[in-house]
């Protein structure tokens, strides 16, 4: 399950052909820009409940 | 001289002079003995999870990284952009791999990779190969941290004849290989704080005011986009007609680069020396995995610098070498005051990866060439003693490459580099794992890989003007990141004679040793 999780937001950067399109725009940002900008606080998310998921067995 | 900006210049010398009095005052912040190898070279691993995060940060998002990133990104678009996936991918990626490692190598006394990977397999040579790899793929990295900061330095108006054009170049860098000698690991920590803060508000300035002054974020991408599409239509009409591959996304046969480039630079990033010397100076493995979640908010700044690229685009600046772009856009976009400000976080910027690169390249000599090789009865002393020693000579060295032999060449081995660094990484990441792929195995993976990776380099070399450049149009039609494709060679390479080698080389860790101390 860890290791799944920490997979998601990297499999979501690599699908590049998925989010290279210009809409829909976001306060002027094409898609792939503000797509790419706030795939990074996603990220972190991933990995916090990857953190939470694999508790105290470190 | 008569060109100087004076504004500026006095600013920017303020800031230098101020991290200049911290990186000599450091050798006393959280003082230990620093004639120990622990202490010069890791600080002592005492670093709790925010000094970490200023260290880390400060050492992975270089001076170098600020000026070529939005030269990319103003060349060719879309493309420069994959600085931000990549920058995504790498921290699951540390999250896996850095607290077991972190574990690992305070439980032993570690200090590089070299170090690790020579316990878990019992092999020197293979500690060896780990080593003079991390050397290499370090030395251009430096030098490329000088041209950042030769930019900035040029763009305050400075010029001068011969040896007086790289005269304050030389001068900042003699400086910063003095107080890297006597304060060792402590000197970039203590200065990561004043470059961070200061790149922090030089990026929130510049993505509020320059698309302001632009009217608005919708005009920097259209204005970009208008550029880039002259440049195309210019490009087809000329003859011969020259293809022109940028623009706002990325083109059909951009897009296996840009993902494969992404995952190879990703895997590659941890391992560099640097890196791993930033890690294993936290204080334990919580601040770490800390890290892994707190460091992202660099790579949202270095998102906002790559659009940097655009910004100038649309404010219609024009250089020849896009690595001007980012100085230039300064000079275009704010007052005197501010420009010296900026250019001075990118000179600072410069300073904390080449102070930690030199430190890691050194402890890396130390550990992995010198005392296995050389002098297997080292004292704590000698060993820091010669540290200090190497680090000057690799500062030196990288000082030389730009003053000497020139830019390109550092270029050229930066892309090396890259490609060699990952051959490293499937002795890295099975060792912090298994011990089923084992020592000679990965050292005839590692051959395999360093080999292919210089024949593909030099096959898929720019044929006119013989530039290195990091990706090989392979005969199944698609281009593919070259250390993406080596490295695969190498880890199958291992891992299949693995089964067949017999297992031989002592493992002087236990299982307990990578996991957290409770």
């Amino acid at each position: 399950m860890k290791y799944l999780l920490l997979l998601v937001p990297c499999v979501i950067a690599a699908a590049a052909p998925f989010y290279n399109m210009m809409e829909p725009q976001l306060f002027g940002f094409p898609f792939y820009y503000w797509f790419n900008l706030a795939l990074v606080p996603v990220s972190v998310i991933f990995i916090h409940a990857a953190d939470v998921v694999e508790g105290d067995n470190k | 001289m008569s060109d100087l900006n004076v504004t500026a210049t006095v600013v920017f010398i303020f800031f230098f002079l101020l991290v200049t009095v911290l990186g000599f005052w450091a050798s006393r912040w959280r003082a230990g003995d620093l004639n120990s190898l622990d202490q010069w070279g890791l600080g002592g691993r005492q670093f709790g999870p925010w000094v970490s995060w200023f260290l880390i940060g400060g050492d992975l998002y270089t001076a170098y990284t600020m000026i070529a990133v939005p030269a990319l990104v103003y060349a060719l678009g879309a493309y420069g952009f994959f600085a931000v996936p990549y920058t995504v991918m790498i921290y699951p990626l540390g999250f896996v791999l850095l607290p077991r490692f972190w574990n690992v190598c305070a439980k032993r006394g570690y200090v590089t990779a070299g170090d690790f990977v020579k316990g878990r397999f019992g092999s020197k040579w293979l500690g060896l190969a780990v080593a003079i790899t991390g050397i290499f793929a370090t030395m251009p990295y430096i030098a490329l941290q000088l041209v950042g900061m030769e930019k900035v330095i040029l763009a305050l108006g400075f010029k001068g004849e011969g040896f007086m054009a790289h005269a304050p170049l030389t001068i900042a860098f003699v400086i910063l290989a003095l107080y890297t000698y006597s304060a060792g690991l402590r000197a970039p920590a203590l200065i990561a704080f004043v470059k961070d803060i200061m790149i922090y508000i030089f990026v929130l300035a510049a993505v509020i005011i320059i698309p302001y002054q632009l009217g608005g974020w919708s005009n920097v991408f259209s204005g970009a986009a208008k550029v880039f599409e002259a440049k195309a239509v210019a490009g087809a009409a000329a003859t011969p007609p020259v293809a022109f591959a940028g623009g706002l996304l990325l083109k059909q046969a951009q897009l296996w680069p840009f993902v494969t480039l992404a995952i190879g630079s990703a895997l590659a990033l941890f391992i560099y020396p640097h890196s791993m010397t930033g890690v294993l100076a936290a204080n334990n493995a919580r601040s770490v995995r800390f890290n892994m979640k707190a460091l992202p908010a660099y790579s949202l700044v270095l998102g906002l610098i790559a659009l940097l690229g655009l910004m100038a685009r649309a404010k219609g600046i024009d250089v020849k070498n896009p690595q001007d772009v980012v100085p230039q856009l300064f000079l275009a976009s704010f007052p005197d005051w501010f420009v010296g400000f900026g250019f001075a976080a990118i000179a600072i910027a410069a300073l904390v990866p080449a102070a930690m690169m030199s430190i890691g390249a050194a402890n890396t000599f130390t550990r992995n060439v010198w005392r296995p090789f050389i002098n297997a009865n080292m004292s704590d002393k000698q060993e820091s003693d010669m540290a200090k020693l190497i680090s000057l000579i690799v500062k030196l060295g990288a000082l030389a490459i730009i003053l000497l032999v020139n830019t390109q060449f550092a270029l050229d081995f930066q892309t090396l580099g890259g490609v060699i660094m990952l051959q490293i990484f499937p002795a890295m990441a099975f060792g912090l794992y298994t011990r089923k792929v084992h020592g000679k195995p990965l050292l005839i993976g590692w051959a395999v890989g360093m080999a292919l990776s210089l024949c593909l380099i030099w096959i898929a070399r720019n044929p006119t003007t013989g530039a290195f450049v990091p990706n090989w149009a392979t005969p199944l039609g698609v281009t593919i990141y070259i250390g993406l494709i080596t490295v695969t060679v190498n880890a199958l390479v291992a891992w299949v004679l693995s089964m067949v080698i017999p297992n031989a080389g002592a493992d002087e860790t236990k299982p307990s040793d990578y996991l957290d101390a409770k």
